[in-house]
């Protein structure tokens, strides 16, 4: 089947007329680079719109108190409660599939007055008080020293890891930062790291000039007690945050004797659900490009079934001796299919490698001037160039049965008979 | 090597038909060669069609080679026309943008032997026909009568039990017509079974044995004088 001599005539065949064979392959190179180059671009928004996402894991809902708006167990409606630590607990204990419960409390905000001094320098930042693994909820570089560890937890050790923003308006350039203390509302922390967010958002600024305490110890500088200002909770990777937060609510209001119905008493901010809505966005621009792409390809098929025909016709003589001679049919559809596939693959890969220079072009502008809003680095991963491959096989089988078929109907002795 | 038992052929021309063999009995012994001479619409092109399977009988019994010829499908038929036969065709029907060698060789292709193996075959076949120096050109590249000995060399390469040629010298001049009936002579001394069609007396008069077709039945079947065409040479 893939003899030398097979090779060698479709080769034959391919060249005797190169102009029509280019054409015919314009048809399939146009359609696959069209292809590529819609997914290509889909890909480039999608990859934008994540970006905006940064690197926080989507998988997390934001909770924080609100008043309660029903009476429930003899307790008015309208009243004010405080997440306590052992929600926390309870919430790790009644509530499976959860990859971290982080418990939190902040000082400051948006143009609050200074809080943080450090000798003549002073300045109004967010203050957290946090355990461990925010670090992955709300991923961030350490550039210097480490983060805040459960030794500081639980020795409620007054370390504080700062933000580059920090850094810049508190030390002087070269100034060693590790090791120096600050004092946040008067209480004096010993700095320990610094972070970098890499998140490229507008607010960018501001999410670098916030400072990390341990949550045990900023409870206990700023008389927290055991109040929980807000939690971030985020689900283990296989199962969805947006699944399990009503669990999650119904442990918080049953601790807090909140009525089951009451919807307004936990406020959250659901991240995944967001996330989802745009994943789901761009599902539905791949489709669209797969759909456009992939008929933009069927009138290039079409084309390469209608030469073949037009190759079967020419050469029905030659087809009628070879059958004479004893080639049998098989063998003769075999070559015309294998001529259409042929055809297919080598234009195929032609628009796939020339959409591919395209995309390179693009990103390299992309690289030099500087990034644009909402598209990064379009692209096409392995598995949609071996998609459109599969693809182009099968269309070129498709393009080559009628014709195959055609080439064995008529009977040698009528195709010798042609002249 | 070749018995038919009551063929019978017709075409359908629209709506009447056209009965073109009407009982045909005939035989042929290995190593003869026979002329089937008949005017157009006598039907030999159609009998020699069946004999070749490229057309199948409506009725009758056909045996090659001891073999029953019978409602083959295309494959069967292909394989058999590949081991039994070998044809020459008036207009030569060599490949036109395969080299002499390449369509000696084309009919070894189909049964699957080996590149090499056909290569020197191909170029035995063509000494034998004269040809050797001519093996890399194009059909195009060469006269009628080369044309039709490279045909004759491909019918040969498979050795088949039967040649069948359809008016071998019907598109060729009378000088030519000659080289390529000597051609025939001696590969039919060689001991080959050769069906000759044609309409020109001559041609046939070089054969061993002629069977006359007049209006699908055979008129006379009859062994004749052989003229050796190497006296025209």
């Amino acid at each position: 089947m893939f003899s030398r001599d097979r090779w060698k005539e479709i080769l034959e065949v391919l060249t005797t007329n190169w102009f029509r064979t280019l054409l015919t392959a314009f048809g399939v190179f146009w359609g696959i680079f069209i292809l590529i180059i819609l997914l290509a671009a889909g890909k480039g928004l999608e990859n934008g719109v994540k970006l905006d996402f940064g690197d926080t894991a989507t998988n997390t809902i934001f909770m924080w108190t609100q008043t309660v708006s029903k009476p429930y167990k003899g307790l008015p409606k309208g009243r004010r409660y405080n997440f306590k630590v052992d929600d926390v607990e309870a919430i790790r204990q009644n509530v499976d599939h959860l990859r971290f419960v982080s418990p939190r409390n902040q000082l400051g905000g948006f143009g609050g007055a200074n809080n943080v001094i450090r000798g003549i320098n002073a300045g109004a930042f967010n203050v957290y008080g946090d355990y461990p693994e925010i670090i992955q909820q709300e991923p961030m570089d350490i550039v210097q020293g480490r983060f805040i560890n459960y030794a500081d937890i639980i020795d409620k050790r007054k370390v504080a890891v700062i933000g580059e923003g920090v850094k810049a308006s508190l030390y002087d350039k070269e100034e060693e930062v590790i090791g120096t203390y600050i004092k946040i509302r008067g209480v004096s922390f010993l700095v320990i790291g610094v972070y970098k967010k890499k998140n490229t958002d507008g607010d960018s600024e501001e999410a670098q000039k916030e400072i990390f305490t341990p949550f045990t110890a900023f409870s206990q500088a700023f008389n927290m007690g055991d109040r929980v200002g807000w939690m971030a909770i985020t689900a283990e990777d296989k199962y969805s945050i947006s699944d399990l937060k009503e669990s999650v609510f119904k442990v918080v209001k049953e601790n807090h004797k909140i009525h089951p119905d009451d919807t307004r008493a936990v406020g959250h901010f659901d991240l995944f659900e967001d996330y989802s809505r745009i994943v789901r966005l761009f599902a539905a621009l791949r489709l669209v490009a797969y759909f456009v792409g992939t008929l933009v390809l069927l009138s290039g098929i079409i084309g390469v079934s209608n030469i073949m025909l037009i190759v079967v016709k020419e050469r029905t003589k030659e087809i009628g001796i070879r059958r004479a001679l004893g080639e049998s049919p098989w063998s003769i559809r075999g070559q015309i299919l294998m001529e259409s596939i042929f055809l297919t693959i080598i234009s195929g890969m032609a628009g796939i490698a020339f959409a591919s220079l395209v995309i390179y072009l693009i990103n390299y502008a992309l690289d030099s001037n500087g990034p644009v809003d909402m598209f990064t680095n379009p692209s096409v991963n392995i598995g949609v160039v071996s998609i459109a491959l599969t693809i182009l096989i099968v269309s070129g089988l498709l393009a080559g049965l009628i014709p195959a078929q055609n080439a064995i109907k008529v009977r040698p002795v009528d195709a010798i008979r042609t002249e | 090597m070749i018995e038919i038992k009551n063929l019978h052929k017709s075409y359908k021309m629209g709506s009447n038909s056209l009965h073109v063999l009407k009982g045909i009995d005939f035989s042929v012994k290995e190593g003869e060669l026979v002329a089937i001479m008949g005017s157009s619409g006598s039907g030999k092109s159609t009998l020699l069609n069946i004999l070749g399977m490229l057309d199948e009988a409506d009725s009758g019994d056909y045996h090659l080679d001891k073999v029953e010829i019978r409602n083959l499908n295309e494959t069967k038929a292909a394989n058999y026309r590949n081991k039994f036969l070998g044809f020459v065709f008036q207009s030569f029907n060599l490949i036109n943008y395969k080299t002499a060698m390449e369509n000696v060789a084309l009919p070894l292709y189909y049964q699957k032997v080996g590149r090499k193996e056909r290569q020197r075959k191909a170029l035995k076949y063509l000494e034998q026909v004269g040809l050797k120096e001519w093996a890399g050109h194009l059909p195009s590249e060469l006269s009628g009568g080369q044309k039709q000995r490279v045909a004759i060399a491909r019918a040969m390469a498979a050795e088949p039990k039967v040649l069948l040629a359809d008016e071998p010298t019907g598109a060729l001049d009378s000088k030519t017509s000659y080289e390529v009936m000597d051609l025939i002579q001696q590969i039919n001394d060689q001991g080959n079974t050769i069906l000759v069609v044609t309409h020109e007396p001559d041609i046939a008069h070089m054969c061993k044995r002629i069977v006359h077709l007049r209006d699908g039945v055979i008129e006379k079947d009859e062994k004749v004088e052989q003229v050796r065409a190497s006296a025209y040479v």
